[in-house]
């Protein structure tokens, strides 16, 4: 395990009372209501999920059934309206922003269908960019891009900046930077949405790998092929979870 | 001290791909600078200008001319002419020691004659202490009336510069004989050349001075033109002028209170206006130039309002990385900090430039400089200038960070 910084605080106690749980998301009766001015639209009408360590969780539904928002919601990219959402043990419904961003920062690690990495700077410094904001010295942050990138096949291509790459080239950059602070979860939301067969399939690969080493994932998407490999499929629908089912698949 | 590395690391990074639009924005607050220090440093010029004009005159004095009682006083009618004599200034030194007085009658329109040079001219009759009064200071090789030519009498004058120039032309006058209607006057000095704004009865420099004894002997006339004032500090004015009005009704007959008994030019009073109407030129001329700076402010924080909206999605992506807000934000108050702080150096190097070549240019005879002054930078106008420099370099920065913090990560993610 890799030693962060020296001054990084201890994970604050976030909530005001802190649940001991094995499970690493845990979701009680979540509800997202988006308030626009005249409408009022439920995207999650009460969503109960339970994922634990090195779990490798598919979640598919149609468009527009609430699969985004629930991610989200699990990364703490935005707050539920009502519910309860206990990660990593600690209860994060009613969070400080700066709070968030520190949860975001160390907790979890998103991978996103159109990749979002910094165009003006290196692949390097993209994968950085958590351990930056994390307060992990400069040449640490050196050594563990360098080991990232190298584990995803990037090694050569450090000094690229991501107009230089292909489409999975830069995925696997992102998903690089999602693993830079060691995060609890990877959220991936369509991450092979924008890659062709050959490179959907190497990203697929990649996260069999992750699995492997341990790592917990989530991953929205709409291609069957994915979510065959994954441990366990959700099925999203209306804003509700219509079926769970575990797969034969195992992380070895 | 992590807040700091982060926003440095961050601020750094986004400069490397802003080349031109820092060197736009750097320009704009430059020129804005330069036209506020400009601006300032001609207002600065022209409120000493006319200052050092205005004191040409003479310094904290008043001019008390004779009147006509209004108000009616122990029996006497209103509508009397009030007259006061040379023998009055003695009883005022008496009674008002701590101030000066002087006493001064004019002969309009005096044939002057040197050779065959003849003018018309005015010639004053005056206390000896009036010179320093008025500021009547003589050119190098001359000199000032003294105590003994009003005592003797003498046949001496002191010249104008101008019609000195009028009547002897590049000949030096001192020394030489000068034939006022007719009688031989030696000419002792004449003045220093000297910008006047505000004077009575036409300026220093077409007239020429006599002591008031000769002029008494030779015109017979010893009633007074008007009485010069001086006080000893500006704020004594007021209090002598009424000690004044008091000592002259009593001998002379109307109400101290009578105020138009002794119409009376209180430059001290004046000047007072004359320093508000500087002031307000200072303060409109720093509005102007503020204005312009601020253009340059609005064109930094429209640029980086421009570049807030460019990379929203990128702000939502190091959001979602875990950046805190103010890790966004500061990183454009700092940029905004730097380019103000950057086109005020480059401006205010500009306008010292300026500033400094346009002393170079010489104001002697040159009229529109003796009227308005040099530029003149002070470091009130640099304090000034800094503080509205810092403040729109805040603003420009702060309100498109404000935008960038305000950016939801979610929403700005959602679309793929
Ligand atoms: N910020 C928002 N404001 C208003 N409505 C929103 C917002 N985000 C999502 N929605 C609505 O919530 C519902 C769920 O959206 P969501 O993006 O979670 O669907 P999804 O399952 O991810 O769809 P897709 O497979 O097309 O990505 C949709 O009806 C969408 O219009
Ligand atoms: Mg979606």
């Amino acid at each position: 395990m890799l030693a962060l910084a020296e001054n990084q605080p201890a994970p604050a106690k976030l909530g005001p009372q802190a649940v001991p749980a094995p499970s690493i998301i845990r979701m009680e009766e979540v509800r997202k209501v988006y308030d626009t001015g005249k409408v009022k639209l439920e995207a999650l009408k009460g969503v109960n999920l339970d994922v634990t360590k090195g779990e490798f969780l598919a979640i598919v539904g149609p468009s527009g059934s609430g699969k985004s928002t629930l991610m989200n919601l699990i990364g703490c990219l935005d707050t539920a309206t009502s519910g309860r959402y206990v990660l990593g043990g600690d209860d994060v419904s009613r969070v400080t922003r700066d709070q968030l961003a520190e949860i975001r920062n160390r907790r979890v690690g998103f991978v996103f269908q159109s990749f979002n990495l910094l165009p003006h700077i290196s692949a390097a410094e993209n994968v950085e960019m958590p351990l930056v904001f994390g307060g992990v010295p400069v040449k640490k942050r050196r050594d563990r891009s360098r080991e990232l990138l190298e584990r995803v096949g990037l090694g050569d291509r450090m000094d690229h900046k991501p107009t230089e790459l292909s489409g999975g080239q830069m995925q696997r950059v992102a998903i690089a930077r999602a693993l830079a602070m060691e995060p609890d979860v990877v959220l991936a939301d369509e991450p092979t949405g924008n890659l062709d067969t050959s490179a959907g399939g190497d990203i697929m690969a990649l996260f069999q790998e992750l699995w492997r080493g341990g790592s917990t994932l989530v991953v929205i998407t709409h291609d069957p092929s994915l979510a065959k490999r994954a441990g366990r499929v959700v099925e999203v629908r209306d804003g509700r979870i219509v079926s769970d089912e575990r797969t034969e698949n195992r992380p070895g | 001290m992590r807040d700091l590395k982060v926003v440095f690391h961050l601020f750094e990074q986004s400069s490397r791909l802003a080349k031109k639009r820092a060197f736009l924005t750097i320009a704009a607050i430059a020129w804005g600078t330069v036209a506020i220090l400009l601006l300032l440093a001609f207002g600065e010029g022209l409120k000493r200008q006319l200052d050092s004009n205005r004191k040409a005159m003479g310094e904290n004095i008043a001019v008390v001319w004779s009147g006509e009682s209004s108000k009616p006083y122990k029996g006497l009618p209103v509508g009397r002419d009030i007259k006061f004599r040379i023998e009055d200034i003695e009883l005022l030194r008496a009674r008002i020691p701590e101030a000066n007085f002087a006493g001064e009658i004019i002969q309009w329109r005096t044939s002057l004659a040197y050779g065959t040079k003849a003018v018309n001219s005015r010639v004053k009759g005056v206390h000896v202490e009036w010179g320093d009064m008025r500021k009547h200071f003589p050119v190098e090789g001359g000199r000032w009336l003294s105590a003994l030519d009003e005592k003797e009498k003498r046949r001496v004058v002191f010249m104008g510069d101008e019609t000195a120039k009028d009547v002897f032309g590049t000949t030096d006058p001192v020394g030489k004989l000068l034939l006022i209607n007719n009688a031989p006057f030696t000419v002792v000095g004449v003045m220093q050349r000297k910008v006047q704004m505000g004077a009575y009865s036409g300026p220093d420099k077409n007239a020429v001075v006599i002591p008031i004894s000769t002029f008494k002997a030779m015109f017979g006339r010893d009633q007074l033109s008007n009485i010069v004032v001086q006080s000893p500090k500006p704020g004594q004015m007021k209090g002598i002028l009424r000690q004044m009005n008091e000592v002259l009704g009593g001998k002379l007959g109307f109400d101290p209170e009578d105020d138009r008994a002794l119409p009376t030019w209180d430059t001290v009073k004046s000047a007072k206006t004359n320093m508000n109407f500087s002031m307000g030129i200072q303060i409109f001329l720093g509005i102007i130039g503020a204005l312009t700076l601020l253009i340059g402010g609005v064109g930094v924080a429209n640029i980086m309002y421009a570049v807030v909206k460019e990379r929203t999605k990128e702000i939502g992506v190091k959001m979602a990385l875990g950046a805190k807000a103010r890790w966004i934000t500061l990183p454009f108050v700092l940029e905004g900090l730097v380019y103000t702080f950057l086109g005020g150096a480059a401006g205010t190097l500009i306008a010292v430039l300026l500033v400094t070549g346009m002393g170079f240019i010489p104001s002697q005879g040159n009229r529109v400089m003796e009227f308005l002054g040099k530029p003149t930078l002070s470091p009130l106008i640099g304090l000034a200038t800094a503080g509205i420099l810092g403040v729109i370099g805040l603003l420009a920065g702060w309100f498109p960070a404000r935008r960038a913090a305000s950016i939801d990560p979610a929403s700005t993610l959602r679309y793929e």
